[in-house]
């Protein structure tokens, strides 16, 4: 009965109660948002790579060469030499080496010049090795492989011939639009950075090159066919690689090696570790932004207690009456804490379907522009928690105005003192 | 006819002819230090079917005599025996229990709960009251008749009915239960002379009805030829209203 009570007496009262809905949802929306997001992208980047023991590339943070190697986020500083690279890759404990140059991009997606082996040895999610969804890796100079998401969205097919830009723009002033590419293949997608790349062989990545000195076409240079023939592609330099070992154990070992090769300043690291150090580095912006939501929705629980608050002083009539036909105090106590419930049980659900239609739309923005892949809206364990903590947050500060209903209807009696 | 001895008092539990309101010694002062005495009343009695009016000025005390015999306040000393129950004895969930089974109260003004429809606001006395909700709504329509209401009005918002038509709803629900008492208070002042003749009519014919016992608190002279016995507050209360003036 006192939920009937309870209900239409928020009916009655449902533009204050309306607003104070919208900012229990708000808050709520903005807790569990984050903590999705926070959930998502922490998932996303540990499924980013796999199977791979070290990353090198030149000296650098241990975080910006993840970030650039794997991510695809920010440039490298420096490179590495080829001599160094293959003195590295011909390493008896190393079983396989991916070659990474990058640099280049297409229509805003990033070119990644790289060796068949990185179609056989990149791993990702749980040790998942890529697949192609249409054709085969890139075997001449002139083929590329396409990233699910770049097909999708620039809707290439297999054979299509593309122009290669240099540079990173999204539109770019200086095409290589003498040296057209060949779609050889077409990646599956993978929910990871891969989707959002073109893969071209490093003597592809040489080729596109050729013509241009310090990222300036060369004006009336243009090499023929016939002259690359002759030419010796073999890169002079690459970003990063990859490392695969025989065994795990000589980790380490590699590790310290490539640290204090003596040829050229390196740096390698182990992706986990450095992972590590990220999920570390967020940990203070996390907090922070758990925090600060959490401040959030202390503030509109509190509102939602002022507003029930302040309804009580119009509502001292309505408690006299219910005294008179026989509600005990407690009645009266119960009908302002389920009304406290209500409002913030309703705001809960609203929150959690405008984050259910608002991650739904949020999903290509963010996996377009920051590479994050997130799922759709789930409730996870620790969010029930939190539910759980807002639920008893309503019904403890849901206490200052059912108390206060409950001492006026145990004093007032049936109203006004004679 | 009978003594204020506590050993007779007893042994007229049963009885089905004593009184209904039985006062004896009462002493009442709000909670607080040096609080004046608002209520002593050594002895006040109301029989069985009784129509008493009940008048005094305000600040004499009404007020409160109506919340100790709804038992929502409790006497510092004395007792109070509604229906041969000692008020004070019982607990306060059951002291709310008793007054929604057996005393049915209207106010002045504001009798109903105005976001809930007028079916709403029965049934909520109703279950208080503990009664069935199943005979409910054809009560509800033998006292809508009784009362002059139309039917139709049973699912319209409390609050969109006329002052009038709420006064006489509020009798409809004060009566649901049944109640043996009926406490009606300040009911008139709200209405004009024209509707307030034909309330104090519907009350006395229901009351010829349910055979229920009245106590109505006004002090608007003029209906006391309505009633069996006009009591003055002040004659009854030796605390008087030089005590306590507000």
């Amino acid at each position: 009965m006192f939920l009937k009570v309870a209900w239409h007496s928020l009916l009655n009262r449902k533009y204050t109660v309306l607003l104070t809905l919208i900012s229990v949802a708000i808050s709520t929306f903005v807790l569990l948002g984050i903590e999705h997001i926070r959930h998502e992208a922490k998932e996303s980047f540990s499924k980013t790579v796999s199977g791979v023991d070290l990353i090198v590339g030149a000296r650098t943070g241990q975080l910006n060469l993840l970030l650039y190697s794997v991510f695809r986020m920010g440039n490298a500083t420096n490179n590495i030499s080829w001599e160094s690279y293959r003195e590295l890759a011909t390493d008896p404990k190393v079983a396989w080496t991916i070659p990474i140059s990058l640099g280049d991009s297409h229509r805003g997606y990033r070119v990644m010049g790289t060796t068949q082996d990185y179609f056989t040895h990149f791993r990702f999610g749980q040790n998942t090795s890529l697949s192609f969804a249409q054709g085969d890796p890139f075997v001449q100079l002139f083929d590329v492989v396409l990233g699910a998401e770049v097909t999708r969205k620039l809707g290439y097919r297999l054979n299509e011939r593309i122009v290669l830009t240099h540079g990173l723009g999204h539109t770019s002033f200086s095409k290589h639009d003498d040296k057209p590419f060949r779609v050889t293949g077409i990646l599956r997608p993978t929910g990871t950075p891969v989707d959002q790349a073109l893969y071209i062989s490093l003597q592809g990545m040489e080729v596109i090159h050729l013509d241009w000195k310090d990222g300036v076409k060369i004006p009336g240079k243009q090499t023929s066919a016939h002259e690359l023939a002759a030419l010796d592609l073999t890169p002079q330099s690459i970003t990063a690689f990859l490392v695969g070992l025989k065994s795990k154990i000589a980790t380490f070992h590699v590790q310290r090696q490539v640290n204090h090769y003596q040829k050229e300043p390196l740096l390698a690291i182990l992706p986990g570790i450095a992972l590590t150090e990220l999920w570390q580095m967020m940990k203070v912006m996390e907090n922070t932004l758990r925090l600060i939501s959490i401040l959030v929705l202390f503030s509109s629980l509190l509102g939602l207690s002022t507003m029930l608050l302040a309804s009580i002083r119009e509502r001292q009539r309505e408690i006299a009456i219910m005294r008179a036909i026989g509600a005990s105090p407690f009645f009266v106590f119960l009908t302002i804490q389920t009304e406290a419930l209500l409002i913030s049980l309703t705001g809960i659900m609203a929150a959690i379907f405008a984050l259910v239609i608002g991650i739904f739309f949020a999903q290509p923005f963010l996996a377009d522009n920051y590479g994050i892949f997130i799922n759709h809206f789930a409730i996870n364990s620790q969010m029930l928690g939190m539910l759980g903590v807002i639920v008893m947050g309503t019904l403890l500060l849901g206490l200052i105005p059912a108390l206060s209903a409950y001492r006026f209807s145990l004093h007032h009696g049936l109203g006004m003192k004679s | 006819m009978y003594s204020d001895s506590p050993e007779n008092s007893t042994a007229r539990v049963t009885d089905p002819v004593s009184f209904v309101i039985k006062i004896s010694n009462l002493h009442f002062s709000y909670p607080g230090k040096r609080q004046p005495t608002v209520l002593n009343i050594p002895a006040w009695q109301v029989a069985r079917g009784d129509r008493v009016f009940l008048k005094g000025p305000s600040g004499s005390g009404k007020s409160t005599l109506l919340n100790l015999l709804a038992g929502i306040l409790v006497a510092n000393q004395g007792r109070i025996e509604i229906l041969g129950q000692d008020i004070a004895a019982l607990s306060a969930h059951k002291r709310d229990r008793f007054r929604a089974a057996h005393i049915g109260i209207v106010f002045q003004q504001f009798n109903l709960i105005p976001y809930l429809s007028v079916l709403d606001n029965i049934r909520l006395a109703a279950h208080f009251g503990k009664k069935h909700i199943t005979g409910l709504d054809l009560m509800a329509k033998q006292l809508f008749e009784a009362l002059g209401l139309d039917h139709t009005l049973i699912t319209k918002k409390a609050s969109n009915l006329s002052v009038g038509q709420q006064q006489r709803v509020a009798i409809a629900r004060a009566l649901i239960n049944a109640p043996e008492i009926l406490i009606v208070d300040e009911p008139t002042s709200a209405l004009d002379s024209d509707i307030r003749d034909a309330f104090i009519k519907i009350l006395m014919a229901i009351g010829q009805i349910q055979g229920n016992t009245l106590l109505f608190v006004s002090h608007d002279t003029a209906l006391t030829p309505h009633f069996h016995h006009v009591v003055n507050l002040a004659e009854i209360n030796l605390a008087g209203g030089n005590q306590y003036v507000s």
